[in-house]
């Protein structure tokens, strides 16, 4: 079958498409954005979390065929022309980066958290990252990168 | 070997139920969240998936009755959010599912849907004694909470229906849900407590997860404790000991568990009768302070 999204402000076809497939296969493997990950394909680990319609879901989750005529916005939408997403510089700043496989999905929590609630509390940040793993950081430094993302952010609503 | 599948896309109520009507192996999907991964893991091949992310009447609430008329695919993130004073019971529970993803996208249409013993749903609809609402095109019907799962993964559901809405009692006094699990996001409940009283007319709704073939009312323990709370002097300090501790036995011993890699039936047993204990004193704490 053949699927239209609108993907990171663009409209986009991929054909052929089994109507079984996923919202993360369509985006990695028909439409070339590798920036969502694949790790569990269950909804565990969060390495493929991307916007629909503004809301972050696991895309590995959702049907393909869900997804038409709707928005979806991954890692590579984030940063803009003048450069990296100040969620993803913080994360780059703060060292919250190691083997990088968990930062997409992390990044894509992470950005909608700090524009939802630039005063989240050190709980109301692991809540709101819960469905998202890492195995190398020990999260410390995610952590720092969001508090510095949500100071950021909320500097600038001041 | 590519195996065909159609992707059905009803865009209203009345064209779902046709189409599961004229296609009655076709597997629904909400939220996806329990569906997808076993067609990741090609668990399942259906012959048809049945999306029900665009039939506007399913993903509404309001109140009728008394009760809140949950839609089917309302999300639990739309429950925690919008009906924590009226469902409390069923919030606390939304709140412990997956993820913030998962909750972002599944809804108790797909917990019933899924009818696992551990979906975490079930306790707060059982003991809020709430009606599922099911339909197809030969009509609608609305089936007790506990008449609904018939064994694991098993419902009262028939090939043509779906399930459209839940029917829940707006809350008459205080509720709680507690669950154990090894991590605090992300588990399926070892076992799991659903507790609701009703101070006007002095009753006591249970609801047991994960600890028996299906999700289980534990009726002597509401009986004992309807009998025996002091609803005219409630202090915290009027529930007594050995109130409580009555009170979780019944309840454990309503329980059906099996040992399994989540945890010994024994272990269950006695992890029930704790949470019993503890809700029904935080429930009576907030029973005084009202
Ligand atoms: C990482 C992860 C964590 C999870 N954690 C929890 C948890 O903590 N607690 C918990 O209870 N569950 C948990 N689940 C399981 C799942 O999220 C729940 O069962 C959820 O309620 C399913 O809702 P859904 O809308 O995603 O269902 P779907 O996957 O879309 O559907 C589930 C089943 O119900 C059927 N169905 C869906 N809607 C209807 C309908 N309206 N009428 C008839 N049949 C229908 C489908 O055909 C399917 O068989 C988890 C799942 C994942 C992947
Ligand atoms: S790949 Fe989707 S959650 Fe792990
Ligand atoms: S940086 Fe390696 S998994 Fe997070």
């Amino acid at each position: 079958m053949r699927v239209t999204i609108e993907v990171n402000g663009e409209r986009r076809t991929a054909d052929d498409v089994w109507p079984g497939e996923s919202l993360l296969y369509v985006l990695r493997e028909r439409l070339g954005l590798p920036g969502a990950k694949n790790a569990c394909e269950q909804g565990e680990c969060g390495s493929c979390t991307v916007y629909l319609d503004d809301t972050p879901v696991c895309a590995c989750l959702v049907a393909a065929g869900q997804a038409e005529g709707r928005s979806v916005r991954t890692v590579e939408g984030l940063a803009g022309g003048d450069g990296l997403d100040p969620v993803q510089e913080a994360f780059v700043a703060t060292g919250a980066v190691q083997c990088g496989f968990c930062t997409p999905g992390l990044i894509v929590a992470a950005h909608e958290l700090v524009h939802r609630d630039p005063g989240a509390t050190d709980a109301e940040i692991r809540e709101a990252l819960a469905g998202n793993l890492c195995r190398c950081t020990g999260y410390e430094k995610i952590l720092d990168a969001v508090r510095l993302a949500a100071a950021k952010k909320a500097g600038e609503r001041a | 070997m590519v195996v065909s599948m159609d992707f059905l896309r009803p865009a209203s109520l009345a064209e779902a139920l046709e189409l599961k009507a004229a296609n009655p192996d076709a597997v629904p999907i909400a939220g996806g969240t329990d569906v997808m991964v076993e067609l990741n893991f090609d668990k399942r091949r259906p012959a048809a998936l049945l999306d029900l992310g665009r039939v506007p009447e399913l993903a509404t609430w309001r109140a009728e009755n008394g009760r809140v008329r949950l839609g089917a695919t309302v999300p639990y993130t739309r429950i925690v959010d919008e009906l924590g004073d009226v469902l409390p019971g069923l919030a606390m529970a939304a709140r412990t599912v997956g993820s913030p993803q998962i909750r972002n996208r599944a809804g108790v249409g797909g917990n019933l849907g899924s009818a696992s013993p551990a979906g975490d749903a079930h306790p707060p609809l059982l003991a809020t004694g709430a009606d599922v609402e099911v339909a197809s095109t030969r009509g609608t019907r609305t089936v007790p909470i506990g008449e609904f799962f018939l064994g694991p993964k098993r419902s009262a559901l028939a090939a043509d229906e779906l399930v459209t809405a839940v029917l829940v009692p707006v809350a008459a006094g205080p509720q709680q849900f507690a669950k154990v699990g090894t991590r605090n996001a992300m588990v399926i409940a070892v076992c799991s407590f659903g507790l609701a009283l009703d101070t006007t007319r002095r009753t006591v709704g249970t609801g047991i997860g994960s600890a028996g073939p299906v999700p289980l009312r534990a009726a002597a323990a509401e009986d004992f404790a309807a009998e025996v709370l002091p609803w005219d002097e409630p202090a915290a300090n009027t529930l007594t000991d050995d109130t409580a501790k009555e009170f979780g036995e019944l309840v454990a011993a309503a329980a059906r568990p099996i040992d399994d890699v989540r945890g010994s039936a024994a272990y269950r047993r006695h992890a029930l009768a704790v949470l019993a204990r503890r809700t029904l004193r935080w429930a009576w704490q907030d029973v005084s302070g009202r």
